[in-house]
């Protein structure tokens, strides 16, 4: 039996047959469409490396059938630079030594990204790291991580208020 | 993963039909059921797709004072409702001292509820266990206990039911809405869990085909919201489940407890709801000598199943503790740390 359905990747609307309902999104993402930014760590929702945002919220990847999601906007790693330049999070990760290795840097950004759009953690790193927490880094980058987050939501916020001008 | 046949129900009426056939059960966020199909454990010959259906995912204020949450409101949803909150405060801090956020943000309301025990034998299928496969043993007798069940366990299980959620839920009578395939009937949370005795593979008292379509908070619990606490001890500060957790909601008359609702969590195979400490505290000072008492009469019934005795005395004290933040008030701001024992305010107490 072929399931058909069509998603929004990046923007870019897909019309998706899958023969086999057991595929994952992640593994949608990185198999067959090509996208693989989006990390398999752990495969078991325990790491956050596959993290994307679905319908603008962050989840992991790895523990949603891609069958169930028909009709949603994904948004992954690839979808966040517009063209050359990087979104926010992406430069502030890179001037705060957000990451070492660099596996679990997709997930973190877009977990990062989430958490900003989320609003609830404010200029708090206590609540920073708290809303990170499923978010792991075995090369234990976690102070330039949260640095990274704070620095750029201040961005984002100042970058908003003068749009707003 | 093992094959399985999806559909993808339109309406309640189909999805209960669907599911009501052998092997199969109900997908939500699936953030549980992946894990668990993932490591062989669950094995279900057929996905009956919730996620679809329309009217669940909407929470309602009632006009005489409760609220109902359909069963496919997302956690984070409910946590971050801020009429829920500010009724519901004890609710809103467990769903936030749950998972991750990511995890949050997928997991629905009766996912949450029917999620299964996170025991390491159950996760193991090289492991006997008598949730998996009756009669074949408990390998957790005589294993790695530190983590198991102190109260209702049985011989056949010492597992723990691992939801934070349900902590407040069930001292705060919670009722659950099901549809089945003879019809709507209502389930106090209190009564959905079944104790392991000797059948530890049934685990709730749902039928095949039982699809639950809300929970619903009766008027009385928002009378708690100046004093609810829940707190939650374990092994790491975030993204862990709870060694032991406890949920207690005062109602404060004249310098007296007018009412008292506790439970605990990680403590049995369901949330435990501690109703000889809620008689204990009932027209006592908010004293620590009353909370001392209250906590005495909760472990009261306590064993260990293992070399878990030390959840008795932790469940104690974390009694004590999570009272006398009760009556201290509920915090403005929802805690950095939600149910931490490590957050500014808790420290203190």
């Amino acid at each position: 039996m072929t399931f058909r359905l069509t998603l929004t990747v990046n923007g870019e609307p897909r019309a998706i047959e899958l023969d086999d309902p057991r595929v994952t999104l992640l593994d949608l993402l990185r198999e067959r469409l090509g996208l693989t930014g989006s990390k398999k760590g752990c495969d078991r929702g325990q790491c956050g490396a596959c993290t994307v945002l679905v319908a603008g919220r962050r989840v992991n990847s790895c523990l949603a059938l891609a069958v169930s999601l028909d009709g949603a906007d994904i948004l992954t790693i690839e979808g966040l630079a517009r063209g050359d330049a990087l979104h926010p999070v992406q430069s502030a990760f890179i001037e705060h030594d957000g990451f070492q290795c660099g596996f679990c840097t997709p997930g973190q950004i877009m977990s990062a990204v989430g958490l900003i759009r989320e609003g609830q953690a404010g200029d708090d790193p206590e609540r920073i790291r708290e809303g990170m927490s499923g978010n792991l880094c075995r090369c234990g980058a976690y102070i330039g991580i949260t640095q990274a987050v704070l620095d750029a939501q201040a961005r984002m916020a100042g970058a908003t208020q003068g749009d707003a001008a | 993963m093992n094959r399985f046949d999806y559909v993808r129900a339109g309406s309640v009426a189909e999805a209960v039909a669907a599911a009501a056939e052998p092997g199969a059960v109900y997908l939500a966020a699936g953030t549980n059921l992946l894990d668990l199909m993932k490591g062989s454990i669950a094995r279900p010959g057929r996905l009956v797709d919730v996620t679809h259906l329309p009217g669940l995912d909407r929470i309602d204020h009632l006009p005489g004072g409760g609220v109902r949450i359909g069963a496919l409101v997302r956690n984070s949803d409910l946590a971050y409702d801020p009429d829920f909150a500010k009724s519901h405060p004890a609710v809103a801090e467990a769903l936030l001292s749950g998972a991750s956020a990511q995890l949050r943000n997928a997991a629905t309301v009766a996912g949450n509820l029917l999620q299964r025990t996170r025991c390491p034998y159950f996760y193991d299928p090289a492991s006997a266990c008598n949730k998996r496969d009756p009669g074949a043993g408990c390998d957790a007798r005589g294993g790695e206990t530190r983590l198991h069940a102190v109260l209702g366990w049985s011989e056949h299980c010492i597992a723990t039911h691992p939801s934070d959620f349900c902590v407040p839920l069930v001292s705060l009578d919670a009722v659950v809405e099901v549809e089945g395939t003879s019809g709507a009937r209502e389930v106090p949370l209190d009564a959905l869990h079944r104790l392991p005795e000797d059948r530890p593979d049934r685990e709730t008292v749902l039928e095949p085909g039982d699809l639950i379509v809300a929970l619903r908070l009766p008027a009385e619990a928002a009378g708690f919201a100046g004093h609810s606490r829940y707190l939650k001890v374990r092994d790491r500060t975030s993204y862990a489940f709870a060694v032991v957790s406890a949920s207690a909601s005062l109602r404060l008359e004249g310098g007296r407890i007018g009412e008292a609702r506790l439970a605990l969590g990680g403590v049995a195979l369901k949330p435990w709801r501690a109703r000889a400490a809620e008689a204990a505290l009932t027209g006592a000072e908010p004293t620590e000598r009353s909370f001392a008492r209250a906590a005495e009469a909760a472990l009261a019934e306590a064993r260990p199943s293992g070399d878990n005795a030390f959840k008795i005395e932790l469940a104690r004290r974390l009694i004590v503790r999570t009272l006398t933040l009760a009556a201290d008030g509920t915090p403005e701001r929802m805690p950095a740390l939600p149910a931490s024992a490590f957050s500014g305010d808790a420290l203190h107490a």
